[in-house]
């Protein structure tokens, strides 16, 4: 539906390029950011080279109304930066100027984001600084103490008190959304399941899901109720994973035993579908790759039963322990506020009182006729970030549990044609993390003309920024541990 | 406290027993294991492996049956995403010193995604439950029909240095996330891999070696090198996953190196997409001489 201002469309659906209004540019500016102060999220906004400008599309989720509007002007090599009236989008403008040298004018932070040209080096920028007696700066990675990803993290402190962390990273860019360019093809579908390979399922959703929308295609019911359960298995897995490690970063050695193996006893209730623990295969363009027979379902229904078993036995201590709440309640406090106008999206920003859920506002997939109540909490503290985690949990093993009931007959993979010129799709997928975003475009050969990649964690990073403000530099590993933020997601 | 304690019990004793030998109907059984003492460690902790551990759809060793393939169809090599399955020119096959198969398999590229087993009409191409695919060089990795040499230990002057323990410090160059959370599932009580002597420590400067993860892109190159160069000689280097072996899904993109290989000298290549924890471990034990 066009509203003269912007393409309303609903969460996986597809309209021809030339149906978006291209709007003045202020118009288009003014739009965006009252848009945005007015309760819209600011799912992604991006650049496309047209007629030797740039193409600018912002989309903005309407979770009221359950719909995504998506607006569109044109810049040439600068415009009036978006970021000042809507914070929401100052990443998103540094990435563009990254990307396309579209310069925003009176963007009050631009630096690199993710440093693909090799100059400046990857985290050679001036840093924030504090100066004076006492204040000392401690710099981490991009190697850390885990088996984790790189990423630079800057702290300005005094003492213990950490004032401001700056978060440099771009160590993982692969040029994902480049390489998507021109296809599909055989490897697509290895980029989507690879661009975060923790969240898998969630990617390869958003990616199927944007190739099926773009045909005006549907995966098979059958398909759409496996894809649904093995992106709740993911989030189960992740979740627990991460409950267990907040409580080894609080030295609660109980718990963090357990989860550590509870995780694994999830992933490999993936692999008991798809032969892989994170879900490799199980989602493919036009449906799912592995079905499911009597045995496995059955099995799964056991396996998922035990598991919530020993999770409700190993989380539960968490919330009993004081030593363990006196950790976690107002570490790391968010405000509501801060959360909303950054942009923040899943279990971080419901954890701040922000009650957004894709699943539910969203729905796609399977999400249009199973309903996941959507989990939040008010403190945006690491406590409040757990316990949504632990109630999500819950939720998603009773989502499970009702499909592995109830699953549609029938075929799990159809078909594609190939895919129409000229047009633009989104696809939202609640991941683990929150929102995946997937915007693609097609040319007029119905070839991959632009593929933009949101992972919810783009827009998290600074959170856990903010997050750090006022605390002690000793609280980060349990700060960092409760969003548990991508950075191949970030770096792509 | 009674409440720990009561679920301490209800949770019970879950780390894993791992597999001494070879798995009922693996293609090929390794011989004894290693030394006295190695073999005392291993019987310690072995016994057949839950089927519940490695799933009945689990994508492992390629056991492929040249014999039934019809070159040059290419069918297989037209659906690989990595180009992992390479052709052979008739003139080639049977040649004197040419190994005898139609095709090349590069365990080194392969995601084990299946495609190229759902691609053959003939069902040459089986993916096994065989967990056991890593290697001490490059070479070993293409599957041309011969049998798959799995890894050798390290030298002994250098086992002998290390004595009883291997302490590995990880750099993930590029790596998704995938092999780096099947890494650490290694030190997870499930797993315990601390058994055996081995430990993922925080600093290069306690390590032995690195394990490597991911294509190294051109933004971690510098802190790869820099991390070896921490590490005391004589260091080992692991390349894990497809993207550590060969670039992977990545492979050919400007931002990345194609893997760890032209960069450092690797000991010991683990193949996967992402590399099952169990083929990880067994790869180590193998470098360290406790499994041949």
């Amino acid at each position: 539906m066009n509203t003269g201002m912007e393409h309303v469309i609903s969460n996986a659906g597809a309209v021809e390029i030339s149906a978006v209004p291209i709007l003045p540019f202020q118009e288009f500016r003014d739009h965006v950011a009252w848009s945005v102060q007015g309760g819209l999220g600011l799912s992604a906004l991006f650049a496309c080279p047209q007629d030797g400008a740039f193409r600018l599309f912002a989309v903005l989720r309407d979770s009221a109304q359950g719909v995504l509007r998506v607006a569109s002007s044109l810049a040439g090599s600068s415009y009036a930066a978006l970021t000042p009236d809507c914070p929401a989008a100052h990443l998103f403008e540094r990435e563009m100027a990254e990307e396309w040298g579209l310069h925003p004018d009176g963007h009050p932070w631009l630096k690199p984001v993710r440093f693909p040209g090799g100059e400046p080096a990857c985290g050679d920028v001036p840093y924030y600084r504090m100066e004076g007696d006492e204040v000392h700066e401690v710099a981490v990675g991009p190697v850390h103490a885990g088996v984790i990803e790189p990423g630079h993290f800057r702290f300005q402190c005094h003492g213990e008190k950490v004032f401001h962390l700056e978060i440099s990273l771009g160590y993982q860019h692969r040029g994902v959304e480049k390489l998507l360019v021109g296809g599909p093809d055989k490897r697509s579908i290895h980029y989507a399941e690879t661009l975060a390979g923790d969240t898998s399922i969630g990617h390869a959703t958003a990616f199927c899901q944007s190739l099926e929308s773009l045909s005006r295609r549907e995966a098979p019911p059958r398909a759409q109720a496996i894809r649904g359960i093995a992106l709740e298995l993911e989030r189960i897995a992740n979740h627990i994973g991460d409950l267990g490690a907040l409580a080894g970063d609080v030295g609660y050695l109980p718990t963090m035993s357990w989860c550590g193996r509870i995780r694994g006893d999830v992933l490999n209730m993936t692999a008991l579908i798809c032969g892989s623990r994170f879900g490799r295969g199980m989602v493919r363009p036009g449906g799912a790759g592995f079905d499911v027979d009597a045995k496995i379902t059955g099995e799964l229904e056991e396996r998922l039963a035990a598991m919530l078993r020993d999770a409700r036995d190993a989380c539960g201590l968490l919330w009993k322990t004081p030593s363990v709440l006196a950790r976690f309640e107002g570490t790391g406090a968010v405000s509501n506020r801060d959360a909303r106008s950054m942009g923040m999206v899943g279990p971080a920003a419901r954890a701040c009182g922000i009650e957004e859920d894709a699943r539910h506002d969203l729905p796609a997939g399977i999400f249009r006729f199973a309903h996941i109540p959507v989990s939040s909490s008010r403190t945006g503290d690491v406590f409040a970030r757990a316990y949504v985690r632990w109630l999500e949990v819950q939720r998603s093993a009773a989502f499970i549990s009702e499909q592995l009931r109830s699953l549609p007959e029938g075929d799990i993979t159809a078909p594609l044609p190939p895919l129409p010129p000229d047009s633009i799709t989104v696809n939202c997928v609640e991941g683990w993390r929150g929102e995946i975003c997937h915007a693609a475009l097609t040319d007029s050969n119905g070839r991959l003309r632009a593929y933009k990649i949101v992972d919810p964690s783009f827009h998290n990073w600074f959170g856990l920024a903010l997050a750090m403000r006022g605390g002690e530099i000793s609280d980060f590993p349990l700060c960092n541990k409760s969003f548990n933020l991508s950075y191949c997601g970030h770096d792509l | 406290m009674s409440g720990i304690v009561i679920r301490r019990i209800r949770q019970g004793y879950r780390t894993m027993k791992l597999p001494e030998f070879g798995r009922p109907g693996a293609a090929t059984r390794p011989g004894r294991a290693g030394g006295r003492r190695a073999q005392g460690c291993l019987r310690r902790y072995s016994a057949a492996l839950g089927a519940a551990v490695l799933p009945e759809r689990f994508r492992g060793l390629p056991g492929i049956d040249f014999s039934r393939c019809r070159s040059p169809c290419g069918e297989c090599a037209a659906r690989c995403p990595t180009g992992a399955i390479v052709p052979r020119t008739a003139a080639g096959i049977g040649a004197a010193g040419e190994p005898p198969a139609p095709f090349t398999l590069d365990l080194g590229k392969c995601l084990f995604c299946g495609e190229c087993a759902a691609a053959c009409p003939e069902g040459a191409i089986r993916f096994s439950g065989d967990w056991r695919l890593a290697s001490r060089s490059r070479g070993s990795l293409i599957l041309d029909g011969r049998t798959f040499r799995h890894a050798d230990s390290l030298e002994k002057k250098i086992r002998r240095l290390l004595g009883r323990s291997l302490r590995l410090r990880q750099v993930s160059a590029g790596g998704c996330n995938a092999c780096e959370a099947d890494c650490n599932v290694l030190s997870t009580v499930g797993w315990d891999i601390g058994r055996f002597g081995i430990e993922f420590v925080a600093s290069p400067r306690h390590a032995d070696g690195i394990l490597v993860t991911g294509p190294v892109t051109r933004n971690m190159r510098a802190a790869l090198e820099k991390t070896y160069a921490a590490v005391p000689t004589p260091k080992i280097v692991i390349a894990s996953g497809a993207c550590a072996i060969s670039g992977g899904p990545y492979s050919g993109s400007e931002h990345v190196f194609d893997g760890v290989d032209g960069i450092l000298h690797v000991d010991l290549f683990v193949p996967g997409c992402p590399p099952h924890p169990l083929t990880i471990l067994d790869g180590l034990l193998r470098l360290l001489g406790r499994i041949r």
